[in-house]
């Protein structure tokens, strides 16, 4: 390329510079960005539609429970078929403590967080100990999920099978209650946010790179000198506290709460489903099976109204088919995307 | 005898018939998991589809279930090879996820399309033994349920001869034992994975089809026996086939007298410990992990 003078050629190098430094930010920087920005302008296209404001939220929602399951699924490959019971643990300690001790939900999310992190850490701990292969763990969880909910739905004390109603105190924002939806809009928003954050965070710090080894060869991990027991552990206490929040929200959202709906096996699978097909063990992959399946769904809703459940075929159906033609998900096809964009730049310049 | 030992003695006779049938399902997911190395998470959903077989032959054409036994079977058969062949078989060598999550996502699929067919309610089939009991001494016996246990013996005596005795089912065998050699020795290991998930749904179809005389049948009614047939294989040991029949007769025993002497919350809380109990101390099940 010729150049006319040296000005000119000051401005190419700096466009240069503009589109490498551009082209160097990984992909997931962008991604934050302009996700985030998705999420904020929202409010505006749904502020008159009261169905837009509840598909947003159950869209954000659902994210969540896929970036809790990530944690555990994703980043350390020990796929849960029973995160239900940590959903129905956070929902129901919640619930319980504001009911029969008048605590408000915003300490019993936290709670609630808490019961499910012990939990989940005792049961890892019994099934993790023996080095149990990936399937198993799958199996014990999907068991354990399933023996909770019997076991709730045969208890008096938690109501059995009748669950609770949370008490209505409109507009009692300090009991995590709400009159305008878009408020629990920005909440569930403020907590995806966070979510990314502390699993950006931890997958990118020490634990994460010890887990991702566990992951990959559990065996040169050990050999390594990981502990990768207790790392397993960890991760499936963090990824039951996020999971049991959820359930919080849920509850104080819907304000009903029930073991088949809180504890059952479709609630293991929204965030499983989010995970696997969005893009495992990257933390905004759920987020973008999030984005992909809620409107999926509401669609394939649309065509057979009178059909319930034809929106967990087509997800069956996207769960077999992104396991064989795209197991790097969504985000794996946003990713080969941009790289291929970055190549085309960088070949301009 | 007085009532309470009366009661203890029906219960344990209920449970032997109850874990007859666990024990047919278990023997499915075990053969499957013995020679693939794969857990079929569709296990229960598929148990469902060979019940609303059954329910619709006997509705529509006033077929018997135990008659329908030979319809549903062979029919289950080829649904499970084929899903091997069509699903399951191009996953192999990749991450060993894959392969059970392609299964949760059929589970997904049959539960929700039978949801969509055939309607969320409850069905059942009444025949003229349906409330047929037949007394011996103290103990009554349902007449569906002791034709139930008889089905499940002669089916699971059916599959153990035919794994142990049969060309087919040594090749199977091989298989499971060592992949690789088997397949130097000229047996086509992609026919016969297809073929061992095919027993292996028929089995549990065979279980679906013989419990309808007595059980009811809706698209969830395979998460009711997922559970039951997850801790028989635990207990027995995964992958193990008598441990499936050790382990299905061990937990429908607890499950029915169980019930019989405790209130539900707390039966309920005594598998939920026995399971917990397992996994603490015998992690590998009472059988080991051999297949046969």
């Amino acid at each position: 390329m010729m150049l006319e003078s040296t000005e000119q050629m000051h401005e190419a190098t700096q466009r240069t510079r503009l589109r490498r430094a551009v082209g160097r930010l990984p992909v997931h920087v962008w991604g934050y960005a302009a996700l985030l920005a998705l999420a904020l302008l929202f409010p505006l296209v749904a502020q008159r539609s009261g169905y837009l404001q509840t598909l947003g939220i159950l869209m954000l929602l659902t994210a969540y429970q896929g970036c809790a399951w990530n944690i555990l699924g994703g980043f350390t490959g020990q796929f849960s078929f029973g995160h239900a019971a940590f959903f129905g643990i956070g929902a129901y300690t919640s619930t319980v403590l504001f009911i029969k001790l008048g605590l408000t939900p915003w300490l019993g999310m936290i709670g609630g967080g808490l019961l499910a992190a012990a939990v989940g850490a005792f049961f890892g701990y019994l099934t993790f100990r023996y080095q149990v292969r990936g399937h198993y763990f799958a199996l014990a969880m999907f068991a354990f999920a399933e023996m909770i909910r019997f076991t709730v739905q045969n208890l008096p004390a938690l109501n059995k099978s009748v669950g609770f109603l949370v008490p209505l105190v409109p507009g009692a924002t300090h009991l995590f209650q709400f009159e305008n939806r878009l408020t629990y809009y920005y909440v569930i928003l403020a907590m995806v946010v966070l979510i990314v954050a502390v699993s950006s965070l931890v997958r990118y710090g020490r634990w994460g790179y010890f887990w991702a080894a566990l992951r990959d060869d559990e065996a040169a991990a050990e050999m390594a000198g990981v502990d990768t027991l207790r790392y397993k552990v960890v991760a499936m206490a963090l990824s039951a506290f996020f999971m049991a929040t959820a359930g919080t929200f849920y509850a104080q959202y819907v304000y009903v709460i029930t073991p088949g709906d809180t504890l059952g096996i479709t609630k293991s699978l929204e965030g499983l489903f989010r995970a696997v097909i969005g893009g495992l063990g990257h933390p905004i992959g759920p987020i973008l099976g999030a984005l992909v399946l809620t409107p999926l769904g509401e669609f394939a809703r649309s065509l057979l109204p009178n059909s319930e459940g034809v929106d967990l075929i087509l997800f069956g159906v996207l769960l077999i088919l992104f396991v064989r033609f795209m197991p790097s998900g969504v985000y794996g096809l946003v990713q080969s995307a941009y790289r291929k964009l970055r190549r085309d730049t960088t070949h301009v310049a | 005898m007085d009532a309470r030992a009366e009661l203890v003695l029906q219960a344990i006779v209920a449970g032997l018939m109850l874990g007859g049938v666990y024990g047919l399902i278990a023997l499915g997911l075990n053969l499957i998991y013995g020679v693939m190395d794969v857990i079929n998470f569709a296990h229960g959903a598929s148990m469902m589809i060979a019940m609303y077989m059954t329910f619709w032959l006997w509705k529509l054409f006033s077929i018997d279930p135990y008659v329908a036994i030979f319809v549903v079977v062979p029919a289950m058969f080829v649904f499970g090879y084929f899903v091997q062949r069509v699903l399951l078989e191009s996953l192999i060598g990749t991450a060993p996820s894959n392969q059970f999550l392609t299964t949760l996502g059929l589970a997904t699929v049959l539960q929700y399309s039978a949801q969509m067919l055939w309607t969320a309610n409850f069905r059942a089939v009444q025949t003229a033994y349906t409330s047929l009991t037949l007394r011996l001494g103290p103990v009554s016996m349902p007449a569906a349920r002791l034709t139930a246990l008889g089905f499940s013996i002669v089916l699971a005596a059916i599959l153990f001869v035919l794994l142990k005795r049969t060309p087919l089912g040594r090749a199977i065998q091989a298989a499971a034992q060592d992949l690789r050699g088997a397949a130097v020795c000229g047996i086509n290991i992609r026919h016969i994975y297809a073929v061992t998930f095919g027993f292996g749904l028929a089995a549990v179809g065979a279980a679906g089809a013989i419990v309808l005389p007595f059980f009811w049948v809706a698209p969830t009614v395979g998460d009711t026996f997922n559970v039951p047939a997850f801790l028989v294989v635990v207990l027995g040991g995964l992958g193990s086939m008598p441990g499936a029949i050790v382990g299905g007769l061990i937990i429908g025993l607890v499950t029915s007298v169980g019930s019989a002497l405790l209130p539900g919350s707390v039966n309920m809380v005594a598998q939920f410990a026995t399971f917990i109990g397992i996994l603490l101390f015998k992690p590998s099940g009472l059988l080991g992990r051999r297949f046969l």
